[in-house]
């Protein structure tokens, strides 16, 4: 293979950022991480030595590249070894002084000679200038061996640089001297070229701490720097990180540690914190500076990473005096605002603090020193692991697993975890751990912070009641009309946005998918709205559940101006306090009438004069930011920008360009946070208007219009029995819930950080636009500019004033949500369904031609970008020639719809179909029923060979999943990617229940998230655990597109997924919000050509394949899949068309009429779909394909996959707003070496080759063989995956379902296991761990009993300790666990049958729990039970808060019954049987007295369908685990 | 919209007609109107579907959810706004139009349509009954005048879309009342006339002068109509009947369906008529098996006829749907109208051969010969005689409504209008003819058609007449981009 030169590797990412689709900005990264201290501060080389050991065990949490032996990156950080250096410099000739006395810089150096000088000469001016001394450089010696040759291409020169400071007496002074330096090198480095891609980087630069880091996989790394194993090399802390990264080219200086800390986890909101950073910079002042300060701005850099942004910003922090723990909570807060729990000083604490900084948003677990202190967090939600040993000898180790050290059990004195919000925190200094509250209330303490709030901040209560004549009119009936027109107001938007908003106080739920034109290709005037896509989360991080996780969200809103970062006064609190952002026009009065010390508001018209077209936009665009920037010079605080005033001659000026204008302007002026802006305006009256304006600034929205709309239809008597002031409250209630739900789609959970993240992408517009008004926006296709924005708003303005209402009296009617004539294009309309069903229906390949060019010249209209694009004309070959249409079909799939969603007859034709001509058809997320896996007489097979694993992992079993010939791991949908989903109770029927193993009329949750991926190395561990439970299926990834869904790709590819799905945004959905299905995600063409572009830049396309789909319909749309690089082709909706359906979207309402998507047994009686209908539809596509190929001179699929060069942009496209694009970055090919792979030709390396597992199925052969029963032992550690999973594979393969009986194989296993332990285990087998045990411990558990004790040699208490990690059970379908001890978040979620007992659980135990039991022997965190709609838990309520505790939405608490007296005691007993407990004993001892105490938690519902019917059977069910 | 399980729960109910007896005795309408309620549960069974089908079925793309949800939900006025945004004549198509749209209705596949057109009727005589067909005037007049020749229902909607655009039309009929075929061709027992004359006090209200017994290039001037107006509308209809040159065709006894149904219309608006066609007494055979000929029959039957056959060339169509002619395409399928139940005869595959007639010229027999249609060499369909099935029928009265063959010629020869191959005016995208100003619409310029599709025509062509006089047009379109093989 040939390697590629870093000049040519530069010019490579240069040429893919400036012409490709690939943006570094999307890189991501994931990790494991830790620390090693000694508690008393002792400094010793073991410390060093034991880090470097946890790191090299974590191996399998970073990632490596296209070059096995290059990683993402390893480092670590230690207090500064002074015997070390001080030997080691003056061997070369340097004299240190005393240890603390002098600053040592880590230095990445270019390797070529010139730039090298430069640097350093750069380096020695600075220090000089600042008065301090040079000692001298070092040169490191390195082991290069030690790298990969991919990361010595890169690799820099090292070289420690040696500063004596003048005056030593403060160390926080050297400290910050050594900032401001540092800051000057780095920001006069780039002036002269000196970046971080030129090699030159500081790692560290303090008396305290050092970093060494470096592109090395950890197992090397110690390998790697001589200093490091150096038994001179002494330090009572190190901090250690492995990476994976998603992205792409390595880069040395994005490994870890930064300065002060590790991280492992997402910054959801960097666009936003760093965006508000740059703001704040101008505003910042200080003593300690000066007019230094200009000289360290700015404090953050906008292209690092999130990890190093979050330090950047921690560090300047630290510069203002704040300590770390108290920097640390300013930026990560607990999750304040709707905790029960917390005291009122912390809150006002937190609430205090909420006013200089928002949080810094997302899934993250972070340990930070500052070289005396050490100490670890994590976010709000505990989304990553976090685990550690006290030993008995004062050493902590911290990581994020257990296990990467063997510790002697008789040498721990405690095993614990980090919590979400709380702070674990060793003081060296001191010699111990400070205790959380402890640390925390000295903190709060600082400052009377609840009675300056008290004093300053106001609540809209507070201020006075504006007088009523001073409202405007609430419903003008004369001129509703005209304003609705001004603002683009069609039908739809009055019955299916905002009528339903208000009566039913949610959003609506449509189905199927978008399949109208992008904005920019419509031809109907789009709002400004209509050019952005809403960005989510999909692997890097995971969305939240914001209706059962609800407790961590907020859009709590502050008005006023921010004050300077670097002081704390009252006067900082000095702000209005809004627990919403959308407004009533009362509430917006009294905003406006805001006269209060600094709160004063200011009201600037947001009009332009329509005559003068795109110029008059600008200019008046540029006159609202003049006037709002002289509005905060006259120090008004809150600025209203409103469109009331529009009128014959001036328009509105669309009011997400304003805001986003504005805010801009301000950016870059300095003057942001000395104002909040406002918005009134007719323009946004749905929730993706409302984030938008938010995401772009805006922190109040009044939109007036949408009230008064929803007046006149109270007054047409169209609202039922809802009153105008009821219809509003609703409306208020939906917009906010819809908020939190989109922000909750990328994982934010405050409304604070999402304001201003600009969480969107645009397409369709201009790169001026983006640069001006829209700021870091991705926008990959250019597009409109002002002229054609101030064209769609003159076709309104004309409409609106020009044309008499008589004339017309009716609204437009739209046309996007349903198809109407005069309404907006759609893809599927009645002439394409007819004309497809025609043809397949007949067999008839002359109708079905008829109806692709109608498609296909649809397309042409202007409705896809892949009706922009032509085929490049070429010497065709006879059409003999081409692969047979026979083979071709092979790569076509069905989508994943799951049987819940459409009928039986509808699911099983299609799997039927796609199983005749060896196609393969995909279960969806439903499960499948066995008895579909045999094959039906007729040789027919029904059995879906897709298996699809969701979040739900409904029906997800051992054998389901040894019953596939693909796993397809289901990231995303295309029509609402970041939700979950839910079965309503009357679609679950007893054979969907059955599938489900949920209880018939129960109603099922989907998370949002796969509780098992909150990041990409969870991928990689589900991608392994799914491998060892089929070795022989393929693993598949599916992903949505949306900007940086490439990188995302690279990320699945290093996780070692065997195929990466990239869905389009129009694919469909038996229910999702309408906000998902029109404004999430992006057209697959985009999402595919990144992907492919990323794959091949990095050389990873070689051993990943690619798949498309997303409303593919032709043979022509599977063309230009292809030469954009996809090798294998979905279909959703046009086999379901095929089969009958006919667009009713109304999937979700159960009455399909052609019952294709309904449970209703009447409904499906009237399914008229055949397998043929669906087979020939395939076989066309495939037949029209090969005359294209035919056409383009392909042979073969494989040899046009990635020919990009073979498509060109369509000539003479005269449509006014599409002749903007720019198609070149979509058809852009990477220059990589010839024999640099377009399409996969090899297999991944899954690494199950040498599995504990192997050994495990060979002592079991007896049992495989004769059923006979085995029982062995075998150590385990952290680095044995998955442990139990292949075996169980064998099981199932062997025995089916049923499993062998129990206690069939026996294996007793010693040590910490690594992550899933007992995943997908199956009915036979038994594992008992004595240790303990990492997260996901008995994932899937089908079957088997697991038992967790600790080992009998330790001496601390079992049921204070952890010993098994997050996320226990998630998915059981059955089985038992028994836990000696606790365990961390989310126990037993979505456990749909396992039975389990445990000592203690984290937050949100139970979780979305259906079927099974768990009891609780000792105290649970927040939040349990959230989502749980069957099954049991009890609780042993010991200090009878429970209930402040368990989430009541679904669930009650109540006392047992006999029988589960009963079953509770049957199962203490087995619990003190198998693991020895003393919890078990002393309930046992004293049953009667534990009993008062205990509490059962069951969902009401569930209550309610056993008994009606079922309680008999179910219980008797219950009763025989 | 509309209730989501209706579909489910109420079946498709048609209002009852009065019993044949009772209707033969005169010449009104007799069907009935359902009740609220139960129009309100018709209302219902619509599923507001993704895709309405029945707005492609409607050649005027009529709001159908949407209005038959307001009538779900009561809300007539609504309805009625919603209703007219399209369609200028809803109670004329809610008489007269074959629905195609309930031939697309998505229940049509597996169930039955809803009562589309039935809702449309009772919606519009709500309207009307309630007062909601007040003129609604322009606020700005443009001060163009526009003259439109025919009052037909494609120049009647013409006249009234222009004069709602601020224009004042003045539309010319030949005859002595206005509105073409409704008035004339369409008896009253199909739609009663009072209906135009309502139409023609709204449009008046809102600006339109009428100008019947005016027939355009004889007794005015087609040299004044270009100097007296801003633009000229051809709405003539095609009304050159199709002729069947056989021997006998001459007799006494065969007139073409229009001579013998605008008498009876005449008589029915009060007026006399000399030498009236009567059918009583008579042995009548109609030729035609499409609307007019029913038209015929039921205006036969009424006079008191003998006995009345059909015949039709076409073989006998299938009762119901067949592969080559799917949902939601117009199916060619066996229909019954009201008329039929008053009592026929009907034959197909018949070819009438030539007709005898008694010493006084008046035809007594009709002779045919049964046809079968056989398929070419080429795959086309041919007819064939079939040997030995010549026969003779009597026959006082033969009525020809085979269909018309296209518009008039004279005065589209005298404005210079260009024709299509098939003899019609022919017009660009924006329904102007070849010469400026002259614009051709309804069946002048698609030839015979159904009344929505006049209506549709007169509503697009204004918007060509609209845009050619101000330079764009505000009025609303109904655009067909692509139609679905539907009737008419």
């Amino acid at each position: 293979m040939e390697r590629l030169s870093e000049e040519k590797k530069a010019a490579l990412r240069q040429a893919a950022q400036e012409h490709g689709l690939y943006n570094a900005r999307h890189e991501h990264d994931a990790c494991g991480m830790g620390f090693v201290a000694h508690i008393k501060g002792e400094k010793s080389h073991a410390i060093v030595r034991d880090a470097l050991t946890v790191l090299a065990h974590m191996s399998h949490r970073g990632a490596c590249g296209c070059d096995p032996e290059t990683g993402d990156g390893a480092g670590i950080l230690l207090q500064i070894p002074h015997e070390l250096y001080k030997e080691q410099c003056s061997a070369a000739g340097i004299t240190l002084p005393e240890a603390g006395k002098y600053a040592v810089g880590m230095l990445f150096l270019p390797t070529a000679e010139e730039p090298k000088a430069a640097a350093k000469a750069l380096i020695e001016r600075i220090v000089k200038e600042e008065g301090e001394e040079i000692l001298g450089f070092r040169k490191l010696r390195v082991n290069e061996a030690a790298a990969g040759w991919l990361a010595r291409e890169s690799m820099p020169a090292f070289e420690q640089v040696y500063v004596k400071l003048r005056d030593t007496s403060d160390r926080e002074a050297m400290e910050t001297k050594l900032y401001l330096i540092r800051r000057r090198i780095e920001n006069e480095a780039m002036l002269v070229d000196l970046s971080a891609a030129q090699g030159f980087y500081i790692c560290s630069f303090s008396t305290r701490t050092v970093v060494y880091k470096g592109l090395i996989i950890p197992e090397r790394f110690d390998n790697f720097y001589a200093d490091l194993s150096d038994a001179k090399t002494k330090s009572a802390i190190a901090l250690v990180h492995s990476r994976f990264s998603t992205n792409t080219f390595p880069s040395w200086p994005r490994a870890h540690p930064y300065r002060f800390i590790v991280h492992n986890g997402e910054i959801n909101t960097l666009r936003g914190n760093v965006n508000w950073m740059v703001a704040r910079d101008q505003q910042l002042a200080s003593d300690k500076f000066g007019p230094d300060i200009k000289r360290v701005l700015p404090a953050l850099s906008p292209d690092g990473s999130d990890s190093g942004n979050f330090d950047n910003g921690l560090e300047l922090l630290l510069q203002t005096g704040r300590s770390l723990p108290h920097s640390i909570m300013m930026m990560i807060p607990e999750a304040w605002e709707n905790h029960n729990e917390m005291s009122e000083a912390k809150r006002a604490f937190y609430e205090y603090h909420s006013c200089l900084m928002e949080p810094w948003d997302g899934p993250a677990s972070i340990a930070f020193t500052d070289g005396t202190v050490v100490g670890a967090v994590l976010d709000r939600n505990g989304l990553r692991p976090s685990r550690y040993y006290v030993t008995k000898d004062d050493v902590i180790f911290m990581a994020s697993e257990v296990g990467c050290i063997e510790v002697p059990p008789e040498r721990v004195a405690q095993k614990g975890r980090l919590r979400p919000g709380r702070m674990l925190l060793v003081d060296t200094a001191q010699g111990r751990i400070v205790d959380d509250k402890e640390l925390k209330d000295a903190i709060i303490a600082r400052k009377p912070y609840a009675k300056w709030l008290r004093e300053n901040m106001l609540t809209l209560d507070q201020v006075p009641v504006p007088d009523p004549s001073r409202l405007p009119i609430e419903w003008d009936s004369k001129n509703l009309l005209m304003r609705q027109r001004a603002h683009g107001y069609t039908r739809e938007d009055v019955r299916i946005v905002i009528r339903p908003m208000a009566i039913n106080g949610e959003e609506s739920i449509g189905s199927m998918g978008n399949d109208s034109p992008l904005a920019v290709l419509s031809d109907k005037p789009q709002l400004v709205f209509n050019y952005f896509r809403q960005t989510f989360a999909q692997v890097t991080n995971p969305p939240i559940d914001p209706l059962r996780e609800e407790l961590v969200m907020s859009t709590r809103i502050l008005l006023g101006a921010e004050k300077n970062l670097f002081e704390e006064t009252p006067e900082h609190c000095h702000r209005l306090v809004l627990d919403g952002p959308i407004v009533t026009n009362e509430e917006l009065q009294s905003i406006k009438d805001l006269d209060f010390r600094e709160l004063r508001t200011k009201t600037l018209p947001m009009v332009f004069p329509i005559s003068e077209g795109g110029v008059g936009l600008e200019k008046a665009l540029s006159r609202l930011c003049g006037e709002a920037e002289a509005a905060i010079d006259q120090g008004f605080t809150v600025l209203v920008l409103s469109d009331r005033g529009h009128d014959p001659a001036n328009a509105p000026i669309p009011s997400l360009l304003a805001t986003g204008a504005v805010h801009h302007h301000l950016i870059r002026e300095g003057k942001r946070t000395l104002c909040a802006i406002v918005i009134e305006s007719g323009e946004p009256r749905e929730v993706m208007h409302f984030c938008l304006l938010l995401g772009y600034g805006a922190s109040v929205i009044n939109p007036y219009l949408a009230y008064e709309t929803l007046h006149d239809q109270v007054h047409s008597g169209n609202t039922q029995k809802v009153d105008a002031v009821k219809g509003i409250e609703n409306y208020l209630k939906a917009s906010h819930k819809g908020i939190r739900k989109v922000m909750s789609k990328m994982g934010i959970s405050t409304l604070q950080s999402y304001q201003g993240a600009q969480i969107f992408e645009a397409i369709g517009l201009n790169k001026k636009v983006i640069d001006k008004y829209f700021t870091w926006t991705a926008s990959s296709i250019e597009g409109v500019g002002l002229e054609e924005i101030a064209a769609e708003v003159a076709v309104r303005h004309h409409v609106a004033h020009e044309v008499a209402g008589l004339m017309n009296p009716e609204l437009d009617p739209g046309g996007i949500y349903q198809w109407r004539r005069r309404g907006e294009y759609h893809m599927y309309n009645p002439e394409s369904v007819a004309s497809l069903q025609h043809a397949v229906r007949s067999a008839n390949y002359k109708l079905f031609k008829s109806y692709s060019s109608k498609v296909n010249d649809n397309s042409k209209q202007l409705c896809t970008i892949r009706g922009l694009l032509e085929f490049k004309a070429a010497t065709p070959i006879p059409i003999e020639e081409v692969e047979s249409a026979k083979d071709i079909v092979k790569r076509f799939k069905t989508g994943a719809m799951s049987f819940g969603s459409i009928s039986k007859e509808a699911h099983e034709t299609v799997a039927i179909a796609m199983n005749r001509i060896g196609a393969r058809s995909n279960t969806g997320e439903g499960g499948e029923d066995p008895e579909r896996f045999k094959p039906m007489p007729n040789g027919d097979s029904k059995r879906s060979s897709i298996k699809q694993v969701a979040s739900g992992r409904f029906g997800v079993t051992s054998h389901y999943l040894v019953n596939a010939d693909e796993l397809q791991i289901k990231m995303a949908q295309g029509a609402k990617p970041g939700e979950g989903g839910q079965l309503p109770g009357h679609k679950v029927d007893d054979v969907i229940a059955k599938v489900r193993f949920a209880t018939p009329g129960v109603g099922l949750i989907s998370p949002p998230p796969h509780h098992d991926i909150y990041s990409i190395e969870d991928l990689a561990q589900l991608i392994f655990d799914l491998k060892s439970a089929n070795e022989y299926a393929r693993i598949s990834v599916k992903l949505v597109s949306e900007a940086g869904v490439g990188t995302v790709a690279a990320g699945v590819c290093k996780a070692k997924a065997d195929l990466v799905l990239i869905s389009g945004d129009s694919g469909g959905t038996g229910a999702s919000p309408l906000t998902s299905i029109k404004y999430a995600g992006t057209p697959w063409e985009l999402g595919l050509a990144e992907t492919q572009q990323t794959l091949v830049i990095n050389d990873l396309r070689r051993r990943i394949k690619v798949e498309t789909d997303g409303q593919l319909k032709t043979g022509r749309d599977v063309a230009v899949a292809a030469l954009l690089g996809a090798e294998e082709f979905g279909f959703g909706t046009s086999a379901l068309v095929s089969s009958g359906c006919i667009l009713m979207r109304v999937c979700h309402l159960n009455t399909c009429p052609v019952g294709v998507a309904t449970q209703d047994p009447e409904l499906r009686r009237r399914f008229k779909g055949q397998p043929e209908h669906v087979i020939n539809f395939m076989m066309f596509v495939a037949e029209e394909l090969r005359e294209i190929m035919a056409q383009l001179g392909f042979r073969t699929i494989e040899s046009m996959v990635g020919r990009v060069d073979r498509l060109e942009p369509r000539v003479a496209i005269d449509h006014y707003k599409a002749r903007g694009l720019d198609l070149s970055r979509i058809l852009h090919k990477p220059d990589v070496p010839a024999d640099w792979p377009l399409h996969c030709i090899e297999a991944q390396d899954h690494g199950i080759a040498n599995v504990l597992d192997r050994e495990l199925m060979k002592k079991a052969m007896p049992a495989f063989e004769r059923k006979e029963r085995v029982s062995f032992e075998s150590p385990v550690r952290n680095t044995d995956r998955t442990v139990g999973a292949m075996l169980s594979a064998e099981v199932s393969r062997r025995f089916g379902i049923e499993g062998l009986p129990p206690d069939t194989i026996n294996i007793t296993f010693h040590g910490s296991a690594g992550q899933s332990f007992g995943a997908f285990m199956a009915p036979g087998v038994s594992m008992r761990i004595e240790g303990d045990a990492n997260d996901y411990v008995g994932k899937g558990l089908s079957g088997g009993r697991i038992v967790v004790v600790p080992p009998k040699v330790s001496s601390f208490a079992a049921e204070e300790n952890i010993i098994a990690g997050n996320v226990v059970l998630y998915g059981a379908t059955g089985g038992e666990c028994y836990l000696r001890g606790r365990v961390g978040e989310r126990f037993c979620v979505r456990n749909s049958g396992a039975t389990a007992v445990v000592e203690g659980v984290g937050d949100h135990g139970c979780e979305y729990m259906t079927k099974g039991i768990a009891v609780i022997l000792g105290k649970t965190g927040r939040n349990f039970a959230a989502g749980m709609s069957g099954g049991i838990a009890y609780v042993l309520n010991e200090d009878g808060k429970f209930d402040h505790r368990c989430n009541l939405g679904m669930v009650d608490i109540e006392p047992l019954s006999t029988d589960d007296i009963t079953r509770l005691r049957a199962l203490v007993t087995r619990h003190f049987e198998y693991t020895g407990s003393t919890v078990a004993k002393r309930v046992l001892e004293t049953w009667d007295k534990s009993l008062a105490k205990f509490v059962r938690v069951m969902a009401r519902e569930y209550k309610k369908v056993l008994a009606a019917e079922k309680y008999d059977t179910e219980l008797s069910l219950l009763a025989t685990v | 919209m509309g209730k989501i399980t209706g579909f489910l729960e109420f079946k498709r109910k048609k209002p009852g007609r009065r019993p044949v007896g009772e209707r033969l005795t005169h010449w009104n309408e007799f069907e009935d109107n359902l009740s609220e309620a139960d129009l309100r549960d018709q209302g219902a069974r619509c599923m507001d579907c993704g895709i309405p089908f029945c707005h492609t079925g409607c050649p005027l793309g009529n709001a159908i959810p949407d209005w038959n949800d307001t009538v779900y939900r009561d809300r007539w006025e609504q309805a009625s706004s919603r209703l007219h945004a399209t369609n200028n004549f809803p109670e004329m198509t809610g008489r007269v139009c074959p629905a195609p749209c309930e031939e697309a209705c998505v229940l049509n596949i597996n169930s039955e349509p809803v009562t589309i057109k039935q809702i449309e009727k009772q919606i519009a005589d709500r309207a009307l009954d309630s007062g909601w067909y007040a003129p609604r005037p322009a606020l700005r007049r443009s001060g163009k005048k526009i003259a439109i020749v025919g009052s037909g229902p494609a120049g009647l909607a013409c006249a009234q879309q222009l004069a709602r655009a601020g224009h004042s039309p003045t539309v010319f009929e030949r005859d002595d009342r206005i509105g073409g075929l409704l008035r004339y061709g369409i008896p009253n027992f199909k739609m009663e006339k009072h209906l135009i004359d309502s139409r023609m006090r709204q449009m008046e209200g809102e600006g339109v002068k009428f100008r019947p017994r005016t027939n355009v290039g004889v007794n005015y001037s087609v040299e004044k109509l270009h100097k007296d107006f801003d633009a000229i509308v051809l709405a003539g209809g095609a009304t050159e009947p199709r002729d069947l040159p056989i021997d006998g065709r001459k007799l006494k006894g065969v007139y073409y369906a229009m001579e013998f149904l605008v008498q009876q219309n005449r008589i029915n608006e009060g007026d006399a008529v000399a030498n009236q066609i009567l059918a009583k007494g008579k042995k009548v055979i109609i030729l035609g098996g499409g609307d007019t000929g029913s038209d015929c029959l039921g205006t036969s039957n009424r006079h008191g006829a003998i006995s009345v056959h059909q015949f039709e060339l076409m073989p006998r169509p299938p009762d119901v749907r067949n592969e080559d002619m799917p949902w939601p395409y117009w199916p060619l399928i066996m229909r019954t109208s009201s008329s039929h139940e008053e009592g026929v005869e009907r034959d197909y595959s018949i070819n009438t051969v030539k007709f005898t007639g008694d010493a006084d010229g008046n035809v007594k027999q009709l002779h045919g010969v049964k046809l079968s249609w056989v398929m070419d060499s080429h795959g086309r369909r041919k007819m064939e005689e079939v040997p030995g099935s010549a026969f003779t029928l009597d026959a006082d009265l033969v009525l020809l409504a085979m269909g018309f063959t296209g518009p008039e010629k004279p005065l589209l020869r005298k404005l210079n209008v260009e024709l299509d191959p098939r003899g019609n005016a022919k017009v660009n995208d924006d329904y102007m003819t070849t010469i400026p100003g002259v614009f051709a619409c309804g069946d002048m310029r698609r030839g015979q058609s159904l009344v929505v599709w006049a209506i549709w025509e007169g509503r697009e062509a204004a918007r060509g007449v609209d845009a050619y006089l101000m330079g764009r047009t505000d009025l609303a379109t109904s655009p067909m981009t692509a139609p679905l093989n539907l009737g008419g």
